[in-house]
C-alpha cells in the first residue's frame, strides 16, 4: 500500500562515495585509452627512428661477410649471423628501411585509390555505381596472393613492382568500406542541403563528406599499412622480390632458403617476424584507440565491466539487487 | 484509507533502482511503492524518462546492466522477485506474470516461426508438444489472428498482428498479472483501437489483473481501475481513474491533462508543462517538480513532499496538501 | 534467389576476369613459354617438332582473337596442356592430386577455424567482464599480429624440428603409399596437424572477434530481453535466440574470408612442404611453367568461387528474410 512506506528526506540516502568515484572513473577511462595510443605510438615512433637513421645505427654493412655462418648470439654478434655469414642485428636495423617505406607507401596508396574509386561509386550511385561496384567485387573476390604471385612473376623485381602490384590487387576493400560509408553520409540532410545551394560535386565530396569519414579514413590507412607490411613481407618470403636487397621479408627467405629450422638457427628468422609483429601491434593499438575515440558504445562497455567489477558483482542474465545496509 | 479485503497480488515497496554511468549512478527510480489488486487494471503514467518501463523490467529483473536494483522489495503472492536467484526466477517467469513489449517488431526472434516462439515457452513448462500446439491454435483465435500466420515468419506480418502475436505470446501460460509496457506507442491510432479493445475483453474472460504502462494519459482513462502518476522517479499522484480526471490534485497530473487534446471534449487551449525533465544525476533539491510547477512554494525547494492521503483512497505528493 | 543469383554472377564474371588474365600476361611479356621450354631441353628439338609445340600451348600467329577462344575451349575441356618444368607430364594430373591435398587442408583449417572461434565467441560475450572475455581477445588480437608464416616457422621449429612431436613436412609419411588404411589415414592426419594447427591459431582469432562482436550487438536488442522473460534456460537464449542471430552476419564475412584463408594457404604449403596447388604454383613460377601455372591459378580461383557458392547456399537456408527476395 502506497501509504504506509512513507520515507523522509533524511532517511534518503546519504553521499555514496561511488558519487565521489565517478570523476575518478572518467580519468581513469581517459587514462587508459590514451595508454593504448601512447603504446602504440612510442613503438611506432621507435621503429621509424631506427629506420632513418638505420646507417648511422647499424653495426657495419648488412651484406658483408662478418663471420662464419649460422653462429648463435654472442658480444660480438648481437643477434648471430646469418646463413651467408652475415650480421643479423645489421640487417634487422637496415632492412627496416624497405619494409617501412613499402608498407607506409603501399598503405598510403591503396587508402587513396580506394578511396577514389569508393567515393565515386558511392556518391554518384547509378550506372557508375553498379560498374565500379561490380569491378570491385571481382578484385575482392580474386584471391589476393596467387593473382599477386601471377603479377609478380611476369615483373622484374624490386621496390617498384611489388608497390604496383600490391596496391592493384588489395585497393577493394577499403573502396568497398569507403563506398558504403559515403553511401550513407550521402543521404544526411547536411550533404542535401549543400545539393540544393548548388555546390559542385567535386567540393560537396571534399568538405562535406570526406571530412565526416575522417576517422574511418585514419583507421583503414593504418589498417592497410600492417597489411602492407605482412604482404610484402610474405611476398618477399616466396621470393618474388630481389633477394638481393636487405629487409624483413628476404631475410626470412634467406632463412628458409637456407634451411635455418633444419640447422636449429632460430636467430635468423626470429627477429625479423618479431619486428614486424611488434610493428603491426602497435598499429593496432593505434587503431583501438582512435576507435574508442570515436564509438561512444565501446566506451560504456568499457565502463560498464569495470563498474560491475568493482562492486563485486558478477554479470549474470538477471537484474543484480544489492541492499544499502548490505553495501 | 481502503484496506482491501483479500491480500494484493502485486506489492511493490520502496522500490530503488539506479543505473551505473560515467557521470555517477543516476537513480532512475526512487522509492516506488505500489500494489496491484486481483482483477484491477493499474495505470502507470508519466513522461519518456521518468522511470515507469525501468519498473516494468525490475519487476521480472530483465534490467540490463548498467541497471542495478539497490533496495525495496517486490511482492508478488508471498514472493519476493528481488530475493529469488536465476532458477527461482526462471520458473517465476511468465507463468506468474508476463509482458507485453513496447515495440513487438523487435521483440520477436526474426528468425524463428512464430509458432516456435509461442510454444517454446510452454514446452519449457511442461506441455507436450501437441497440446501446445492446440493451445497456440486457441490463443491466435482469441485475439483474433488467422491460426494460419503461426508458420510465418516476424518480418512477414503487420506491425499490428505482430504486437497481437506478443500479446498471444504473453498470455500463453496464463498469468495472473500481465504487464502492458507502453503495448501501443509503435502502431497507428486504428490500430492503437482495435488492441486495446481486444485486451480490454480478453482481462473480462481471462480475469487478469494489468498493469498499464504508458505517457498517454488518455488512454487510461476508459481503460484502467487505478491510476499512478510519476515523474523523475517517483510516484506523485495515485488515486481511482474516474477520481484522477475529476481531481487532479498534483499540479503535474494537471499539467499532464492539459496537453492533451480531447477528440470529444470542448475546445480549449493546450498547454505544455514549461521547463523540460530534470537531470537525474542531480535532481533538484525538496520537490523534484518545483522547478516546473505553477504552484511552487518556498518549502518545495526546501523539503520534499510525502505521499499523503488527501482523501479516502486518493493520494498525492505535494505541499499543496 | 535473387541474392543467389546475384552473387553466382560476380562468381562468373570473376572467373572470366582470370581466364582472361591467365591469358593475356603471358603474351604482354617478351618472349614464350615455348622457348623456355626449348632452353631446359637444351635445344634437342627439330623446327617441326618447335612448331608442334607451339601449337600446343597455344602460341601460334592466328589473330589473337583466334588464340582467345582457342584457349578458352581447351580450358572448358579441360585440356591445360603439358607441363613444362615436368614435360612431358600433363597439367591435369599434376594438379589434380595437388587440388585434393589444398582442399583436405582448407576444409580442416576453415572449418575447425570458424566453428571454435564462433563457440568460444559466443562464450566470451554472454559473460561480459568475466576471465575469458578479459584475456582471449586481446591475446588472439596479439597472435594475429605476427605474420602467419612466421608462426607456421616458429611451431615447425619448435614443436617439428626441436621436440620432434610432429612431422616437419609433406602430406604423409614418404615411407608409406597412399591408400584407405588406417596408417595411412593417420599418417596424414598426423601431418595435418602443425599446417591446419598454425592457421587455426590465427584465424579463430578472427572468428572469435567478429562473433563477440555481433553477439553483444544481438544480446542488447529487444527480443532477447523477451526470451529471458519468457523464462527460457539460458542456453537456449544463448544458442537459439542470440546465436542463430548473431552467426548470420559472419556468415557473410565467413564468405568472404574463405578467399583470403585459402588463397594465403600457399604460404603454409610452403612453409611445410605441403604438396597443395600453392605449393605447386610457386614452384611453377619460379620454372617459368606457364601452363601449369594458368592452371593452377584458375584451380585456386575456382575453389575459392566454389567454397563461395556453398556458403550463399547455406546463409540462404539460415535466415528467412533472404528468402523471400
Amino acid at each position: 500500500m502506497s501509504a504506509s512506506m512513507q520515507i523522509t528526506p533524511s532517511e534518503k540516502t546519504p553521499a555514496r562515495p561511488e558519487r565521489a568515484q565517478s570523476a575518478q572513473l572518467e580519468f581513469f577511462r581517459g587514462l587508459l585509452s590514451q595508454q593504448k595510443a601512447l603504446f602504440g605510438i612510442i613503438i611506432l615512433a621507435i621503429f621509424l627512428l631506427v629506420a632513418i637513421f638505420a646507417p648511422v645505427i647499424s653495426p657495419g654493412d648488412p651484406t658483408r661477410y662478418v663471420g662464419r655462418q649460422n653462429q648463435p648470439p654472442s658480444s660480438e654478434h648481437w643477434l648471430g649471423t646469418t646463413g651467408q655469414g652475415q650480421d643479423v642485428l645489421a640487417q634487422v636495423i637496415v632492412g627496416s628501411r624497405i619494409s617501412l617505406l613499402v608498407g607506409f607507401t603501399v598503405g598510403l596508396l591503396i587508402t587513396l585509390l580506394g578511396l577514389a574509386i569508393g567515393m565515386t561509386a558511392g556518391y554518384l550511385g547509378g550506372f557508375a555505381d553498379g560498374l565500379l561496384n561490380v569491378f570491385t567485387n571481382v578484385f575482392l573476390i580474386i584471391p589476393a596472393l596467387p593473382l599477386l604471385i601471377t603479377l609478380a612473376s611476369f615483373l622484374p623485381p624490386g621496390i617498384v613492382t611489388v608497390t604496383f602490384v600490391l596496391t592493384i590487387t588489395s585497393w577493394a576493400w577499403p573502396a568497398r568500406v569507403f563506398r558504403s560509408q559515403t553511401l550513407s553520409l550521402r543521404e544526411k540532410d547536411f550533404v542535401f542541403a549543400s545539393v540544393v545551394s548548388g555546390e559542385g560535386t567535386f567540393r560537396i565530396i571534399f568538405t562535406e563528406i570526406l571530412p565526416n569519414m575522417m576517422s574511418l579514413v585514419v583507421s583503414s590507412f593504418f589498417g592497410n599499412v600492417i597489411y602492407a607490411i605482412g604482404a610484402d613481407v610474405g611476398l618477399a618470403f616466396l621470393g618474388f622480390e630481389n633477394v638481393t636487397t636487405v629487409s624483413w621479408g628476404t631475410m626470412l627467405y634467406w632463412s628458409q632458403n637456407n634451411s635455418a629450422l633444419l640447422q636449429g638457427a632460430w636467430w635468423t628468422f626470429v627477429p625479423p617476424g618479431l619486428c614486424v609483429a611488434l610493428v603491426a601491434f602497435a598499429t593496432t593499438m593505434l587503431i583501438y584507440a582512435v576507435d574508442e575515440i570515436t564509438n561512444p558504445r565501446l566506451k560504456t562497455e568499457k565502463e560498464i565491466s569495470s563498474v560491475l567489477k568493482k562492486f563485486h558483482i558478477t554479470a549474470r542474465r538477471s537484474t543484480p539487487v544489492i541492499h544499502e545496509h548490505a553495501a | 484509507m481502503n484496506t482491501p479485503p483479500e491480500p494484493a497480488l502485486l506489492d511493490v515497496r520502496d522500490l530503488r533502482v539506479e543505473y551505473l554511468t560515467a557521470r555517477g549512478p543516476v537513480g532512475a527510480v526512487d522509492g516506488v511503492s505500489f500494489t496491484v489488486n486481483p482483477g484491477e487494471v493499474v495505470g502507470l503514467a508519466g513522461e519518456s524518462g521518468s522511470g515507469k518501463s525501468t519498473i516494468a523490467h525490475a519487476i521480472l529483473r530483465i534490467l540490463r546492466p548498467p541497471a542495478l536494483i539497490t533496495g525495496g522489495e517486490v511482492i508478488f503472492a508471498g514472493r519476493d522477485t528481488l530475493k529469488m536467484d536465476e532458477a527461482e526466477l526462471e520458473s517465476f517467469r511468465w507463468s506468474n506474470i508476463s509482458i507485453v513489449f513496447q515495440s513487438a517488431m523487435n521483440a520477436l526472434n526474426p528468425v524463428l516461426r512464430v509458432r516456435d516462439q509461442l510454444i517454446d515457452v510452454m514446452q519449457h513448462h511442461g506441455f507436450p508438444k501437441d497440446q501446445a500446439n492446440k493451445r497456440a491454435k486457441d490463443l491466435f483465435d482469441l485475439i483474433g489472428i488467422d491460426p494460419q500466420r503461426l508458420d510465418a515468419y516476424p518480418h512477414e506480418l503487420s506491425g499490428g498482428m505482430r504486437q497481437r502475436a506478443v500479446l498471444a505470446i504473453a498470455l500463453a501460460l496464463n498469468p495472473d498479472l500481465l504487464i502492458l509496457d507502453e503495448p501501443t506507442t509503435a502502431l497507428d491510432v486504428v490500430v492503437q483501437k482495435d488492441i486495446l479493445y481486444k485486451i480490454a475483453k480478453l482481462r473480462e474472460v481471462l480475469g487478469l489483473s494489468i498493469l498499464f504502462i504508458t505517457h498517454d494519459l488518455s488512454l487510461l482513462v476508459e481503460f484502467s481501475t487505478r491510476i499512478l502518476i510519476m515523474y523523475a522517479g517517483e510516484i506523485v499522484e495515485n488515486a481511482p481513474a474516474h477520481e484522477l480526471f475529476n481531481q487532479p490534485l498534483h499540479p503535474y497530473t494537471v499539467g499532464l491533462m492539459n496537453s492533451f487534446p480531447s477528440i470529444s471534449g470542448e475546445k480549449r487551449r493546450l498547454t505544455g508543462i514549461p521547463g523540460s525533465p530534470p537531470d537525474m544525476v542531480a535532481p533538484p533539491t525538496g520537490c523534484r517538480f518545483h522547478p516546473r510547477c505553477p504552484k511552487a512554494m518556498p518549502i518545495c525547494s526546501q523539503t520534499a513532499p510525502i505521499m499523503k492521503a488527501v482523501s479516502a483512497d486518493h493520494s498525492a505528493a505535494c505541499h499543496l496538501y | 534467389m535473387k541474392y543467389l543469383l546475384r552473387h553466382l554472377g560476380l562468381y562468373l564474371v570473376a572467373i572470366w576476369v582470370s581466364l582472361t588474365l591467365n591469358f593475356l600476361l603471358p603474351r604482354t611479356m617478351p618472349g614464350d613459354p615455348v622457348t623456355a621450354l626449348i632452353g631446359r631441353m637444351h635445344g634437342k628439338f627439330s623446327p617441326e617438332q618447335i612448331e608442334a609445340l607451339r601449337k600446343a600451348y597455344g602460341f601460334t600467329n592466328a589473330p589473337i582473337l583466334q588464340q582467345y577462344f582457342a584457349y578458352l575451349s581447351h580450358v572448358l575441356t579441360g585440356d591445360f596442356g603439358l607441363s613444362i618444368s615436368a614435360y612431358p607430364a600433363k597439367v591435369s594430373a599434376i594438379i589434380s592430386t595437388a587440388l585434393m591435398w589444398t582442399v583436405l587442408l582448407g576444409i580442416v583449417t576453415l572449418l575447425v577455424g570458424f566453428v571454435l572461434g564462433t563457440i568460444l565467441g559466443v562464450i566470451v560475450a554472454w559473460r561480459r567482464g568475466g576471465i575469458l572475455d578479459s584475456v582471449l581477445p586481446s591475446l588472439f588480437n596479439f597472435i594475429g599480429s605476427f605474420p602467419y608464416f612466421f608462426l607456421a616457422m616458429l611451431s615447425l621449429f619448435i614443436l617439428g624440428f626441436l621436440l620432434k612431436w610432429f612431422p616437419m613436412s609433406h602430406a604423409y609419411s614418404d615411407l608409406l603409399s597412399p591408400g584407405w588404411t588406417w596408417e595411412f589415414v593417420g599418417s596424414v592426419a598426423l601431418h595435418l596437424v602443425l599446417p591446419a594447427g598454425t592457421v587455426i591459431l590465427v584465424s579463430v582469432g578472427g572468428w572469435l572477434i567478429g562473433m563477440r562482436s555481433t553477439m553483444i550487438a544481438v544480446l542488447a536488442e529487444d527480443y532477447i530481453t523477451m526470451a529471458e522473460a519468457k523464462g527460457l534456460p539460458q542456453w537456449q537464449v544463448m544458442f537459439q535466440y542470440a546465436m542463430r542471430n548473431a552467426i548470420l552476419p559472419n556468415f557473410t564475412q565467413f564468405g568472404m574470408s574463405i578467399g583470403f584463408i585459402l588463397g594465403g594457404q600457399i604460404l603454409t604449403e610452403i612453409v611445410f612442404s605441403y604438396p597443395g596447388l600453392g605449393f605447386y604454383l610457386v614452384r611453377a613460377v619460379t620454372a617459368h611453367d606457364y601452363p601449369l601455372m594458368q592452371a593452377l591459378f584458375l584451380m585456386i580461383t575456382v575453389a575459392i568461387l566454389i567454397a563461395n557458392l556453398i556458403v550463399d547456399l547455406l546463409y540462404v537456408r539460415l535466415d528467412p528474410r533472404v528468402r523471400v527476395s
